[in-house]
């Protein structure tokens, strides 16, 4: 099948994004006194944990970042090929049957009827209104009320079972090339693993990775015969939602901040370093931002935006397009309204490091104040850059919950867990309540959040200058090697 | 048998990231009753941690392995932490260094003191308050009553300590812990609060532990003393034994690598300590100071010594007097001096005849620099509108000459303007009026391109070695970058990075070490390392603001020597700020004594050290605590603190604080008094030079 590659906006960036962690990743490598403190995350074993399942979150999320627009089959097989005008991302291609097997309305989890009476009509003619067939979920069964039951639980159990073999030679491989490194015999190396007493928690996150791919061995082994959470109102598939809710949260997460980074840095590093009028301009600039309510002027540009890209529909040609630009807006617009916490941390920071001693030597050469911003201050604040990116991710993640939630969010034609949710909230009131669709949101979203604030915990701690202690368990092992050497 | 508290091979280990280090190893000691005892030891080498281990405060990752800590005959190791609660506080006061950190900001002295009263005696209300008033009375607070409702922020730093004093002796304790209890006080303040320990020992007859890296102090102060080296003790003995003729090696070098005026008479280098201290995390076979010790041979490294009792109660622990080891029998030198035996291997230094250094002469008078009534003033904002409510007059008319190849020592108490004043005369802070001459060359007001290129000429080394380095840079980059704002040595001929490599080596670093980044530095090193990039830019003016106050005693010694060795060789000029007496001794040739923004006397450094004329001088001199076996000098006792400079007395500046003050005093600020071409003072005591002042009145 040939295909036309489609770079969105904010794919553009997701790029430059990752070429940056990995320029950066790179460097951290080259440099001992950068990564000491990331070895200590690596030592973290909730850190660890959390960066597994965050991994998972960040391969569906790249994933659904590589956009196409598949050929249309046209017949007469022209000399020019045409594309369609749906642009699928490389997720929507693996999950053709979840995108495809649309339902008519709401089904729950693992049904096999509709959720809603239908009128139907009876071969020997008249009509009947029964909870007709799904199309899809359980279509292969011949009779469903005795078969569900079995067939749910082999299909699962084939999933889990191949999951567990993948496991197993992930688990092997790393344990073998742990040893290598380390110059020890597999089987030593495998039972301190197996004591969690290695620097790296190499367990926890075997014991995370055992989790997540019993589960996603499963649910992988179902959705293509099931609908695994169920439908929505127009039938299409609550997991399919759900996945794809993840790369919205992450570009918030990631995006925004890359967005208000620079206004951050810069304007925090100068109000700090050249004091002044410099330093009155933009203290009075944040507080004057950070005095006006966010979802105020949040709602405000959306809307505007809102009104300019109904009123120039000729800019884009793709309703993805558009989607997808309505989501960058988004992210700058959070960015202009979040950058002040930020500022205001960096600036304080300034102030005390430009008094610091090398700085007044620096300044004793005649060094000149750009080389001093870039050569002694921002190398010297980068680690709080980075906690605050951290810790701010989740926090954006729900951000946009909410604001879509409030109707200012993203397109409505974007998937995230901001629109899942409002879509999901009238459903509450009906009897019998349709609960799964908020469930997923709130399921991804809690895994999402928690493992980025774990981890984000773990960064933070890890970037505390102050002495670190060992865990407890890592104690009685030094004791131990003490005890030995003494 | 009276001993208050006995020590027994305390083992105290810190689980860290890398290695566990064993702070303290196998440490035995023992305190009478009504005894000092002074723990002495340089940096690093576990004084702190053993205070904690007998507190049981140690920080998270520290653990007591091994060994006994008896409190008048009860194992504390042994007691639950309950029990150990009534231990601290009661039985054991303790005093640390840091008074701004360990007094609670938010809550009043007299509620933290209240707070020791009542946990330990329920004392309350009436009765706790009438105690606390007696406490503060004896620690010297002037009118206890009304500032105990005070907050911590409202006292001076000397006050604060008394008030820490006072915190501790609350619960009556029978052992006073004491860990640099003056290191962050001024020398007069440290006087007051030495004599105050001194006279609460002999009213209370507690024992008391003294941890310090002053041997001054120590001398002061000990009844007894003990040398901490890397985790143990190496050497015991009382006061007057250790001082006469210290045993071992080390102690000997300690007393040998203290700076001071006969010293530089003789024309030595100070007798520094070669290497560092060693890591204690590494493991000992064999005496620990084997690597740095001038006597060691092979057993040293082999065997661990073990104690040898010497006369008296004098112990050390080295091979050098195991008479089972005979043939390597040294007698330790008791030739009354402290340090005798470092001159034998100390080289000979003509110092005053310096080669070319001052044939350049482009100033008529070959002054370097000169600075004519210099002023800083950092305004005071207030309000809304950030109104100018007044000035802090830091630096307030100084004047002084530097010339070339020598050195000007600028004393006086902590914020009194040294190091703003140093700044100032380099253009780091724009002065608020005055001259700063160098070379001729007006610097003040000149535009910032001239002056960049002028900057090379002038260079500063800071107090602290630790902020004085971008942690993030390497050695290399640390250096060069002076060279390349400056465009030094772009010729091509020579390349940089070979220039480094002299630059290291000139500070006694092996090039190698150019690749490497501060953390991995000590603090001796890492002073080195500033120097080097100092010079780098081919100064020929080095302003040095306490190089050497945050490093210890041989490591001074290391630095002192480099200074006055690379003075020699390429005829520097130093302006050397500085709190130490016996450092200005040892390396200036001129003083300057600056009280409140200005100088109150100046003159050559047998002038004023020899004969003070201001009585700021006198009392600052007799404060300096000094290695004395009879040491019964009269410290000249000052009240209160320095005033502050945003609002200094009327008339002479010292007149608060002046035990010969007079009615004129309080009028006008007096004139020079003119005691020889080179010594001057500024105090009514002495007949006022008529022509100066007029003059000064027609300017
Ligand atoms: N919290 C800690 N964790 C790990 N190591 C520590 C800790 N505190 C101190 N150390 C190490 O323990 C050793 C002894 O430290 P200690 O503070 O007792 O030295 P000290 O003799 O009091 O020095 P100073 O004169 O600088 O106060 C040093 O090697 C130090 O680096
Ligand atoms: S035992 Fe040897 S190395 Fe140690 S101090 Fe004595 S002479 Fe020096
Ligand atoms: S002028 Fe008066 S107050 Fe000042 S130092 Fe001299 S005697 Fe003391
Ligand atoms: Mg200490």
């Amino acid at each position: 099948m040939s295909f036309k590659p489609v770079i969105l906006w904010t794919d553009a960036l997701v790029y430059v994004l990752v070429a940056v962690i990995v320029i950066f990743a790179w460097q951290v490598r080259r440099h001992e006194h950068l990564l000491a403190p990331w070895r200590r995350v690596g030592h973290s074993a909730s850190g660890m944990a959390a960066l597994t399942i965050l991994m998972f979150f960040i391969v569906i999320g790249l994933l659904d970042t590589i956009h196409l627009r598949p050929a249309i089959e046209n017949g007469n097989g022209g000399s020019e090929a045409a594309y369609g005008v749906e642009v699928l991302s490389l997720l929507d291609l693996l999950a053709t049957p979840l995108r495809t097997q649309v339902e008519t309305t709401y089904s729950a989890p693992f049904a096999t009827h509709l959720y809603a009476r239908e009128t139907v009509e009876l071969p020997g003619g008249g009509q009947v209104r029964e909870f007709p067939r799904l199309k899809f979920g359980g279509a292969h069964l011949q009779d469903p009320e005795t078969q569900l039951f079995g067939d749910i639980a082999t299909r699962a159990g084939t999933g889990a079972g191949l999951a567990l073999l993948l496991w197993f030679l992930i688990a092997t491989s790393v344990t073998a090339i742990v040893a290598h490194c380390r110059g020890e015999r597999f089987v030593s190396t495998l039972s301190t693993i197996w004591q969690g007493i290695t620097p790296v928690p190499w367990r926890a996150v075997f014991v995370t990775l055992a989790l997540i791919l019993l589960l996603g061995g499963a649910a992988l082994a179902l959705c293509s015969d099931y609908h695994i959470l169920g439908t929505d109102k127009v039938g299409q598939d609550v997991f399919y939602q759900s996945l794809k809710s993840i790369r919205t949260g992450l570009l918030i997460g990631t995006l925004t901040t890359l967005m208000m980074l620079p206004f951050a840095l810069l304007l925090g590093v100068a109000a700090g370093y050249f004091r002044g009028w410099v330093d009155d301009l933009i203290q009075y600039l944040y507080t004057t931002l950070s005095s006006i309510p966010g979802v105020l002027l949040i709602a405000a540009t959306v809307l505007m935006m809102q009104v300019y890209m109904e009123t120039h529909p000729e800019l884009f040609d793709t309703i993805a397009a558009r989607a997808d630009l309505r989501l960058l807006f988004l992210c700058v617009i959070l960015g202009v309204t979040s950058w002040t916490g930020l500022c205001r941390l960096l600036r304080g920071e300034t102030l005390k490091l430009r008094e610091m001693e090398y700085i007044q030597a620096a300044h004793a050469f005649g060094v000149s104040h750009w080389r001093i911003i870039s050569r002694h201050i921002i190398p010297n604040v980068m680690h709080i850059v980075l906690i605050t990116t951290v810790m701010d991710f989740s926090g954006l993640v729900l951000a946009e919950a909410v604001l879509s939630y409030v109707g200012v969010g993203v397109d409505p034609s974007t998937i995230s867990f901001g629109t899942m949710i409002n879509a999901a909230r009238l459903e509450m009131a009906r009897e019998p309540m349709v609960w799964w669709a908020l469930f997923a949101a709130f399921t991804f979203m809690f895994a999402l959040v928690l493992s980025a604030n774990l981890f984000a915990d773990a960064v933070q701690s890890a970037f505390d200058p102050r002495m670190k202690t060992l865990s407890a368990l890592a104690r009685t092992w030094r004791r131990k090697s003490i005890g030995k050497s003494a | 048998m009276n001993s208050v508290l006995e020590i027994q091979n305390l083992e105290t280990v810190l689980h860290t990231e890398l290695r566990p280090v064993w702070a303290v190893d196998g440490l035995t000691l023992q305190i009478m009753k009504g005894e000092t005892f002074a723990l002495l030891g340089e940096s690093g080498c576990g004084k702190s941690i053993t205070a904690l281990s007998i507190m049981r405060l140690l920080p998270e990752a520290g653990e007591i392995v091994g060994g006994s800590i008896r409190l008048g005959g009860e194992d504390l190791l042994l007691l639950p932490e309950a029990a150990m609660r009534n231990v601290r506080g009661k039985r054991i006061g303790m005093i640390f260094q840091e008074p701004m950190l360990s007094l609670n900001p938010v809550m009043t002295v007299a509620q933290q003191i209240g707070e020791v009263l009542q946990r330990h005696f329920d004392l309350r209300g009436q009765a706790a308050e009438k105690r606390i008033v007696q406490i503060l009375d004896q620690v010297g607070i002037p009118d206890a009553a009304s500032r105990m409702n005070e907050y911590p922020f409202q006292f001076s730093g000397g006050m604060k300590q008394r008030i820490m004093i006072a915190m501790a002796l609350a619960g009556e304790p029978e052992l006073l812990i004491a860990d640099e209890p003056t290191t962050a006080l001024d020398v007069t303040i440290q006087a007051q609060v030495l004599e105050l320990m001194r006279g609460l020992q002999q009213q209370g007859g507690m024992a008391i532990l003294l941890i310090t890296h002053d041997l001054g102090v120590a001398s002061e102060m000990a009844h007894r003393v003990g040398i901490m080296y890397a985790g143990e003790i190496v050497e015991t003995a009382s006061r007057e034994a250790f001082f006469r003729g210290p045993a071992h090696p080390y102690s000997r070098k300690l007393l040998a690598a203290l700076p001071g005026r006969d010293r530089r008479k003789q024309g030595h280098r100070l007798d520094a300590i070669r290497g560092n201290v060693p890591s204690l995390s590494r493991e000992f076979v064999g005496c620990r100071f084997a690597d740095r010790c001038d006597q060691a041979w092979e057993l040293c490294h082999q065997v661990a010594p073990g104690w040898t009792a010497l006369t008296g109660e004098q112990q050390v622990r080295c091979h050098l007097f195991n008479q089972n080891f005979g043939s390597k029998i040294v007698k330790p030198a008791v030739s009354g001096q402290a340090g005798a035996p470092a001159t034998l291997d100390a080289e000979s230094w003509e110092f005053e005849s310096f080669p070319s250094a001052g044939t350049e002469q482009s100033t008529p008078d070959g002054s370097l620099l000169s600075v004519t009534d210099l002023k800083v003033y950092f305004p005071i904002h207030k309000g809304l509108m950030r109104r100018v409510a007044g000035y802090v007059k830091a630096v307030d008319g100084i004047s002084l000459r530097i010339d070339r190849g020598k050195t000007l020592a600028l004393v006086g108490e902590s914020g009194c303007g040294k190091t703003t004043a140093g700044k100032a005369m380099l253009q780091l802070i724009p002065p608020t009026g005055g001259s700063v001459r160098y070379n001729g060359v007006e610097l003040v007001g000149l535009e910032r391109n001239r002056l960049r290129r002028l900057r090379g000429e002038f260079q500063l080394i800071f107090q602290d070695p630790y902020s004085s380095l971008n942690p993030r840079m390497r050695i290399i980059d640390i250096i060069e970058e002076g060279m390349n704002a400056l465009g030094v040595e772009d010729d091509g001929k020579e390349p940089k990075e070979k220039r480094v490599d002299e630059l290291l080596e000139s500070v006694g670093l092996p090039a190698e070490t150019k690749w490497r980044y501060p953390h991995e530095f000590s603090g001796g090193q890492r002073q080195r390392i500033a120097i080097a990039r100092a010079l780098a830019v081919n100064p020929k003016l080095i302003v040095c603001d306490e190089p050497t106050s945050a490093l210890d005693v041989s490591v001074q010694a290391q630095i002192l020597n480099l200074l006055r060795e690379l003075q020699r060789n390429l005829g520097l000029g130093y302006l050397f700020i500085t709190h130490n007496i016996s450092v200005v001794e040892y390396i200036a040739d001129e003083i300057a004594v600056m009280y409140l923004g200005r100088i109150v006397e100046r003159g050559t450094v047998d002038e004023v050290l020899g004969s003070p004329r201001h009585p700021y001088t006198q009392a600052l001199l007799s404060a300096v605590p000094v290695i004395e076996l009879e040491s019964k000098r009269k410290v000249i006792r000052l009240h209160g603190d320095l005033p502050s400079p945003a609002n200094p007395p009327q008339g002479c500046h010292f007149h608060p604080r002046c035990s010969h003050v007079m009615p004129v005093c309080r009028k006008n600020y007096p004139g020079a008094s003119i005691f020889s071409s080179t010594h001057t003072a500024h105090c009514y005591l002495y007949p006022q030079d008529e022509e100066q002042s007029d003059r000064k009145t027609q300017a």
